[in-house]
Order: structure tokens, then C-alpha cells, then sequence
């Protein structure tokens, strides 16, 4: 079967900082696949790096068969790859009901995106609550449904999710955990980032362990929950963070 | 002439002057928005958009007349011109310096606002050149304070253009993004919106309004010179930034407050009317010193 997402031997730099060494794995259509790692490993540069924001020194990213390694980051999201960012990143001073349809720039037809932001509501009935605040002023899981919310506007066939359950209580983590099931029932291929490695793992089809940029186990979810030298990995090797330093 | 009718010349006065003001300030705070630019050279995009509209005036006025038949087209031309002027400028200048300390953008900004003042004044030899219309004195009497229907025209354009400004800000999916990207531009690109293409669009919509500027500003005082937009852009700042800058509306709320202050500032007993700039520029301190983020603005932890 033809990979929906595939990387081949990706290096990505941070000014002198070799965050990734020859990344390879693939994404098939349909599948939840979990990136693990401890921190600094380089998980949240793979995505960026998969997106667009920073650019590969080296190798490809293959997204349904196209070669995506040098498009512009506005490009790739016009594919329907689209990337939660960690951290959210929602607008901040501007509603609820503004950051949806800034997700749904790429569609022109105002009906369209009406329908979509519908859909939007009826999946977070909470964001329909709040639809004219501020988003800033919703709380965090508020927010993390509401980026998830603006990534849907555009449909997208591969949606890049970086640790979406964090900062989260233990209720709201299973919530979006449900809500990432939901979509990938739905259709929408998966590929999350976590730090949470058994929540990932219980949700997950494969998945792969990230040190210092790169990838050192691969596997099946039950094979990888199974595995003891997993712990080890996500305890992580090294000291240094050069991925959270970079990225600020 | 009675005290009241004094204010009342003096309100019609800051009004006008305030409107100028602020569709200048409006440019200037809307791409501090985005690119975080203190963009020296705004101020001189208003001198061209008055000698652009002066030159199409020129052309147009054997058939269509010195009056607003002529000066509507010449304002619609000046506008499209200079925005395209300022998509170049951006292009040119400021994009290839997008990852650059921002030292290095403001210092290129001050280089296009000479760049551009000299070729003016090569063009022009340093000389006034009269910007003659045939618009007459007619207007309305209120006591022995007249307004004619230019100045009123001048004030309901620029109301106009802001109003509409608003709206193409708040409510269409190009205008929201430019309110996106001032907050996260990262952000943006992961939602497809093309980053350069809205900035540019920021510089279009921003230039256009000072050029609109320019050429009311001609017709207004009935000459115009290569070194016009150098106090009109400090002025600007200093509304942008009592409004509080980043804020569109802020702009808008400033460069009124501006003209008014400006105009009442003269009235006070021992403040001539040669002492009005250093009235409007000791508020930009005072504002810096006790409320930089301004009427209006956002608190911002870094700043120029």
C-alpha cells in the first residue's frame, strides 16, 4: 500500500544544531501513528520540519506520492496536511468563532465554511458556547479543542498533532484522546506527537521512538507497550534539549 | 470673535488636519502590526501620492475639469500607484531583511524615506509646486465660522475610507489574516495563508490610504513640496502611538485626537501657533514615558 506520508533520510539544522540525523518512516492512509521521545529528541522538529517551518538540509518528505521537501510551509497546508502546533497556538485576541475561520482561510466559498464551522460546533459543543469570547480567555482544554477545531476547517487528509495533551488534566487528556479517535474513525490520518507514551500507545496503530534526532524502535502500538528498552528510550539518553532551545 | 466661534474654526481645523493624520497613521500602524516596522518612509509615500495625483490632476483636468470630476479620478490613480509603490518597497527593501535584527529594517526604512525625498526634490528642483483645483470658497455659515464643502468633502472621505478600511479588517478572510499574522505568523502558514502575499497586501492597502492623504492634503492647502511627508510621517507616529500603535482603530482614534490637539494646543494663551509641534511631539513623550502602549493598544513586551 502506497504511504499517505513518508519521510526518507530528512536532516534538519537549527543554525549549527543537528536536531535531525536521517529521519525515515512512514504514515499509511488511515492509520494513527505516534511519534515518542523524550524531550529534545526532536518529535515537534520532525512535524515542523514535515509542515514546512523549517526547512530540511537533506533527504525528502513524500506526501501522497509528491515530493513536498521545498514547498512553502502556506503551500503544504493547502495539500491538506495541516499541523497543530505544540503549544496551540491559537490567535489570541481574536474569538473563538475568527480562529475557525482563519482555519478555513483556504476555503473561498463563505457557505462552505459556514457548513464546516457547523460541523465544528456540533463536535465541540463548548466552542459553540463560546463562540464570540476571546479565545484567549478559554481554558486550556478549551483551547486545545479549538485548535484541533481550527485544523478540521480545511479537512485535511493528515492531520500532525504535537502533544495535544499538554499541560492537560488527567479527564481532559482522555477527552481528546477520544476526540482524535473520533477523526480517525472518521478518516483522517493521524501522526501524534507525545510525551504521554502509554496514552499515545492505547490510541496509536504504530509507532516510533525518537533519540536525539533519530529514530531508534519501531513497531507495532501493542508490540511497542510491551517493550521494555522503551522506557529507556523515553527516559532519553542524552542531556542536552537542543530541539526546545531552538525552537524557543 | 466670540470664544465659541474660535473653538468652533478650530474644531472644523484639528478635524480636517486629524483626518489627515490619520489615514496616514493608519499605514503606519497597520504594518508595525504585522512586521513589527516602525516604517520611516510611510510619511514620504504620502508626498509621492500627492505629486502622483497632482501629475494625473495635470493630465485630466483639460476634459474632466479642476474640480472633483478631475480630483476623484486623480485621488483613485495616486492610491493605486503608491500602493503599488509600497508593494515594491516592501519587496525590494524590507523582505529580503524579514529574519534581520530589526535595527537593520528601521535604518533600511530611514534609507527609503531619503531615497525617496531626493528623488522628489530632484525632480521638482526643492520648489512649491502649486496644486491648483478649481474647487471655490462655497460652504455653509454657522455664525461667522465658515466651512466650505471642500473641507466638509475632505472629512467625509477620509471617514469613508476608514470605514471601509474597518470593515475589509474585521470581516473579509484577506482581512483577518492580516490581524492574524500580526498575532503569530507561524500559525498562519500552517493554516495556508501565504505570510508575504498578506504583508504585501498590508503595504498596498496602507500606501494607497497615505497617497489618499497626499492628494486631500493637496487640495487642501493648495501646494505641496518634496519634504511635505517628513513632519506629516512623525506626526503620524505620534498619533499611531497615542492611539496606541498596532491598533487600527487606535490610528484612527489618534490622528483625530492629534489634529485636535493641535489645533486647540494653539489657542491656549502663550502657545502661538509656532509652538504647535513642540505641543503635539511633548505628548508623544508624555505618552512614551507614562502609557507607551497608547489609548487603545495591547500590552506588548518588546518594543522598538
Amino acid at each position: 500500500m502506497e504511504a499517505l506520508l513518508r519521510l526518507e533520510a530528512v536532516e534538519t539544522y537549527y543554525g549549527e544544531i543537528h536536531a535531525l540525523r536521517g529521519i525515515g518512516f512512514e504514515v499509511r492512509q488511515g492509520q494513527v501513528v505516534t511519534l515518542l521521545g523524550a524531550n529534545g529528541a526532536g518529535k515537534s522538529t520532525t512535524l515542523r520540519t514535515i509542515s514546512g517551518l523549517v526547512p530540511a538540509r537533506s533527504g525528502r518528505v513524500l506526501f501522497e506520492g509528491a515530493d513536498i521537501t521545498r514547498l512553502a510551509a502556506h503551500s503544504i497546508a493547502r495539500l491538506g496536511l495541516v499541523h497543530v502546533p505544540e503549544g496551540r497556538r491559537i490567535f489570541r485576541g481574536m474569538s473563538v468563532e475568527e480562529n475557525l475561520d482563519l482555519g478555513g482561510y483556504s476555503v473561498v466559498d463563505e457557505g462552505v465554511r459556514r457548513r464546516r464551522r457547523d460541523a465544528a460546533y456540533a463536535m465541540f459543543p463548548i466552542l459553540a458556547e463560546r463562540r464570540n469570547r476571546d479565545s484567549s480567555l478559554l481554558s486550556g482544554g478549551e483551547q486545545q479543542m479549538l485548535a484541533i477545531a481550527r485544523a478540521l476547517m480545511s479537512e485535511p487528509k493528515l492531520l500532525l498533532l504535537d502533544e495535544p495533551s499538554m499541560g492537560l488534566a488527567p479527564r481532559l487528556v482522555q477527552e481528546i484522546m477520544r476526540t482524535i479517535r473520533r477523526l480517525n474513525e472518521a478518516g483522517t490520518t493521524v501522526l501524534l506527537v507525545e510525551q504521554n507514551a502509554r496514552v499515545a500507545l492505547r490510541l496509536a496503530h504504530y509507532g516510533y521512538v525518537l533519540e536525539t534526532g533519530r529514530i531508534v524502535l519501531a513497531g507495532e502500538a501493542d508490540a511497542l507497550e510491551k517493550n521494555e528498552s522503551l522506557a529507556k528510550a523515553y527516559l532519553g539518553g542524552g542531556g542536552s534539549k537542543p530541539e526546545r532551545a531552538a525552537a524557543g | 470673535m466670540p470664544l465659541y466661534e474660535v473653538l468652533l474654526q478650530q474644531l472644523a481645523n484639528g478635524l480636517i488636519l486629524g483626518s489627515f493624520y490619520a489615514l496616514v497613521a493608519l499605514g503606519y500602524s497597520m504594518v508595525y502590526g504585522v512586521i513589527k516596522l516602525l516604517n520611516f518612509a510611510h510619511g514620504d509615500l504620502y508626498m509621492v501620492g500627492a505629486f502622483a495625483g497632482f501629475g494625473a490632476l495635470s493630465l485630466i483636468s483639460g476634459w474632466a475639469g479642476g474640480g472633483w470630476g478631475g480630483i476623484v479620478p486623480a485621488i483613485l490613480f495616486s492610491m493605486l500607484a503608491v500602493g503599488v509603490l509600497g508593494v515594491i518597497i516592501d519587496r525590494v527593501a524590507y523582505r529580503p531583511l524579514r529574519e534581520a535584527p530589526k535595527l537593520s529594517v528601521l535604518i533600511t526604512a530611514l534609507a527609503v524615506s531619503m531615497l525617496l525625498e531626493n528623488v522628489a526634490l530632484a525632480f521638482t528642483g526643492g520648489q512649491y509646486t502649486a496644486f491648483t483645483t478649481s474647487l471655490g470658497f462655497a460652504g455653509i455659515n454657522l455664525g461667522m465660522v465658515h466651512v466650505t464643502w471642500t473641507q466638509m468633502v475632505l472629512v467625509g472621505t477620509s471617514v469613508v475610507l476608514m470605514v471601509v478600511l474597518e470593515l475589509f479588517v474585521s470581516g473579509t478572510r484577506h482581512g483577518k489574516a492580516m490581524r492574524a499574522i500580526a498575532i503569530d505568523q507561524d500559525a498562519c502558514r500552517l493554516m495556508g495563508i501565504d505570510v508575504d502575499r498578506t504583508i504585501a497586501l498590508t503595504f498596498l492597502i496602507g500606501s494607497a490610504l497615505a497617497a489618499a492623504a497626499g492628494v486631500l492634503a493637496g487640495v487642501y492647502y493648495g501646494s505641496i513640496n518634496f519634504f511635505m511627508g517628513f513632519l506629516i510621517g512623525l506626526k503620524a507616529f505620534t498619533a499611531a502611538v497615542i492611539g496606541g500603535i498596532g491598533s487600527i482603530p487606535g490610528a484612527m482614534l489618534g490622528g483625530i485626537l492629534l489634529g485636535l490637539l493641535e489645533a486647540f494646543g494653539t489657542q491656549i494663551p502663550g502657545v502661538g501657533s509656532e509652538w504647535k509641534d513642540v505641543f503635539v511631539f511633548a505628548f508623544l513623550i508624555l505618552f512614551l514615558v507614562f502609557r507607551p502602549t497608547g489609548l487603545l493598544g495591547q500590552p506588548e513586551v518588546e518594543r522598538m
